[in-house]
């Protein structure tokens, strides 16, 4: 669920306002994203890709807010990550979109497992 | 701008050719091939273009098969449809999607094999809707975000000519004529947490039925998918190296299944006894290493959740997929995706997936092929009808909402929609009720949700932002209730139907179930060749 936004990072850019599915944001008095309605945060985590400014941290529990706070989202180390290794917009290239292999891993696992449970049966 | 404090404004009144609801791939699709056959096209979505949906966060692998391994690709993908899919829809879906998909190539970034061939199934969700939204609106159409639909608009002799919504950020109400419409709102996920699925209410399901249209395969609604404790992440891809344990440390599903969709069932029997833990230590060195490069989000969690899940055992959950997994959804009643009403279409997880996934679950490449394939057919055919039929603007079209939709503003409404959103929650979601069937169950459930809709029916009423969360309520428990009544009128197990009282499949019942109505509900089996190929 989206905890904070990271003040002295967001721009005011209002993305967020535009590109959250469920309208959490709303533009605050002092010109910045403020969260207006948490409950109604979906985690997509979708916010968080589109920040150009890193600003904003969505925890990982979606059924209840935990109270994270600035300091502590900054401190997670982990602002940013999603967008980094996305390779989105200004990290385009540094980071290659290696979705496509997901069909290999699947036959991998297989390989490393073994057989299942129908195939067994079956011989 | 406030969405509280400003003012509502005028109505904002257009009229198109094409109009389609929803803006996840398979409205995108349509929208830009209704384009292609030269319509003017309008596509609202309640969320935002690009990050609404499922589609958005995760990352479809389309089916993908060259022309001369069809036969047996189709053969062998027809084995777990248990006899309910049509083999012909299924090469359909895999020739459109051949031909179609490589068109993306300027807007979306193929990654290439060794031989420097592009590889184009598989493509990373948010990637893929920012390069559809591009598409679009390079192409002309024209994208209403954060416009829920509320209702369509019916024509004296019965077809649909427009639908009437919400613009959440204006505060305005929008109201618009076309020739027809798509809905490509999506299935229905009953506000269970998978990911991307907040929107996806079955609004579309209640629209439909409301102007009499009906639906097919509501009894396949019960896929789960395994997810990180508390969260929504259901990219499942890691967890098939996955192994399970319960509170004392004993190893659950010690069956080796390397696909986790699979391992769901005994996830879930364990799940009712308590939690569940989970270790990733087999999943090999160099996976990890991609891992953020493969799906960037699942690692964010695990990072942000301060754990090492190659190293520490971690609780896990199931996460409903609902109709979006399931193949359940408005049956399709002609090559077009037509609907059973005049100028209404069905495309994506708003339509069946019977035709093409049959009594199991289309998720993984069918359901992907599907909603391309679906929504460009319908965009083409819809853009065929206003060219050939007009916009028939003189005609008076009225609106065809009967539930939720009474506009007096009641201090308690918001309260009654979160309640009764709960209240279909704790029928859909629960294991013991939705995974594990039984006939006495399921009848305790439907006597729940009959009360839930005629409370709806007489007292959920809201303006604005509350009238779009009382039509959302109405959706869920109308979409609860087609599938328990379709569940209860398929007296044996089948693909994902499990009767925990009839756990064997039985021939007798190899057929469609068929559903539909709103206060009195119906259910009767399709005739084998209801539908032509």
């Amino acid at each position: 669920m989206i905890e904070v936004v990271i003040r002295n990072r967001c721009t005011g850019c209002q993305k967020c306002l535009e590109v959250c599915p469920a309208q959490v944001f709303e533009l605050g008095v002092d010109g910045l994203s403020s969260i207006a309605r948490q409950q109604d945060c979906q985690s997509c985590y979708m916010c968080e890709l589109y920040c150009t400014s890193d600003a904003l941290y969505v925890s990982p529990n979606c059924e209840q807010p935990e109270g994270i706070d600035e300091q502590t989202a900054e401190a997670s180390g982990t602002l940013g990550y999603y967008r980094r290794y996305s390779g989105w917009d200004e990290w385009a290239g540094q980071h290659p979109n290696r979705h496509w292999v997901m069909g290999s891993v699947f036959q991998r696992a297989k390989v490393l497992l073994g057989p299942t449970k129908n195939e067994l049966e079956k011989h | 701008m406030s969405i509280q404090t400003r003012e509502a404004q005028e109505r904002l009144v257009l009229h198109t050719d094409v109009l389609i609801i929803g803006g996840g791939m398979s409205g995108a699709w349509a929208a830009i091939a209704a384009r292609q056959a030269g319509a003017e096209v309008i596509l609202v979505d309640k969320g935002y273009c690009g990050t609404s949906g499922v589609t958005a966060t995760a990352g479809p692998t389309h089916w993908w098969v060259a022309p001369e391994q069809r036969e047996a690709a189709v053969d062998a993908r027809a084995v777990p449809t248990l006899g309910l899919a049509d083999k012909s829809w299924m090469h359909r879906i895999l020739a459109e999607t051949w031909q179609q998909l490589p068109t993306l190539a300027p807007w979306y970034d193929f990654a290439r094999n060794e031989q420097g061939q592009p590889i184009y199934a598989a493509l990373r969700g948010p990637e893929y809707m920012r390069a559809l939204r591009q598409r679009m609106l390079a192409s002309g159409v024209r994208i209403l975000d954060h416009s829920p639909a509320l209702e369509l608009l019916v024509r004296a002799d019965g077809s649909v000519g427009g639908a009437r919504g919400w613009q959440i950020r204006q505060q305005r109400e929008w109201l618009i004529r076309s020739a027809g419409v798509i809905l490509a709102t999506g299935g229905c996920a009953f506000k269970s947490h998978l990911l991307g699925s907040g929107n996806n209410t079955g609004d579309g399901l209640l629209m439909a039925a409301e102007v009499d249209a009906d639906l097919s395969g509501m009894e396949f609604s019960n896929a789960y998918c395994v997810a990180q404790g508390q969260t929504t992440m259901t990219r499942a891809m890691i967890y098939a190296f996955a192994t399970y344990y319960d509170a004392s440390g004993r190893e659950i599903a010690p069956v080796r299944e390397a696909d986790p969709s699979v391992r769901t069932f005994d996830l879930a029997t364990a799940l009712l006894e308590g939690p569940v833990y989970c270790s990733l230590h087999r999943v090999p060195e160099d996976i990890r290493r991609q891992l953020a490069e493969i799906s960037p989000n699942v690692p964010l969690l695990f990072n942000r959740a301060r754990l090492d899940p190659y190293q520490q055992r971690f609780e896990v959950s199931l996460r409903a997929e609902g109709t979006i997994r399931g193949t359940g959804g408005l049956r399709i009643i002609n090559e077009f995706c037509q609907t059973l009403v005049a100028g209404l279409y069905a495309i994506g997880d708003t339509a069946t997936r019977e035709l093409v996934a049959g009594a199991n679950t289309g998720g993984g490449a069918v359901n992907a092929a599907w909603a391309l394939s679906s929504g460009v057919w319908a965009g083409q055919a819809l853009a065929q009808q206003a060219l050939s039929q007009g916009r028939r603007l003189h005609e008076t079209a009225d609106g065809a909402g009967q539930v939720g939709l009474g506009s007096q503003t009641a201090a308690k409404n918001s309260g009654l929609s979160a309640r009764l959103v709960a209240q279909v929650r704790d029928e859909m979601l629960p294991f013991d009720k939705n995974f594990f069937r039984t006939e006495v169950g399921l009848n305790q459930s439907l006597d729940r949700l009959e009360t839930a809709w005629q409370e709806a029916r007489q007292q959920l009423t809201g303006q604005g932002a509350e009238q779009v969360k009382a039509r959302e309520a109405a959706a869920l428990i109308a979409s609860a209730r087609w599938c328990y009544r379709s569940a209860l009128a398929r007296p044996e197990s089948r693909g994902l139907h499990y009767r925990q009282d009839i756990p064997d499949s039985s021939e007798a019942y190899q057929y469609r179930l068929n559903t539909g109505g709103l206060d009195q509900l119906w259910v009767r089996p399709e005739p084998a060749a209801g539908v032509p190929a």
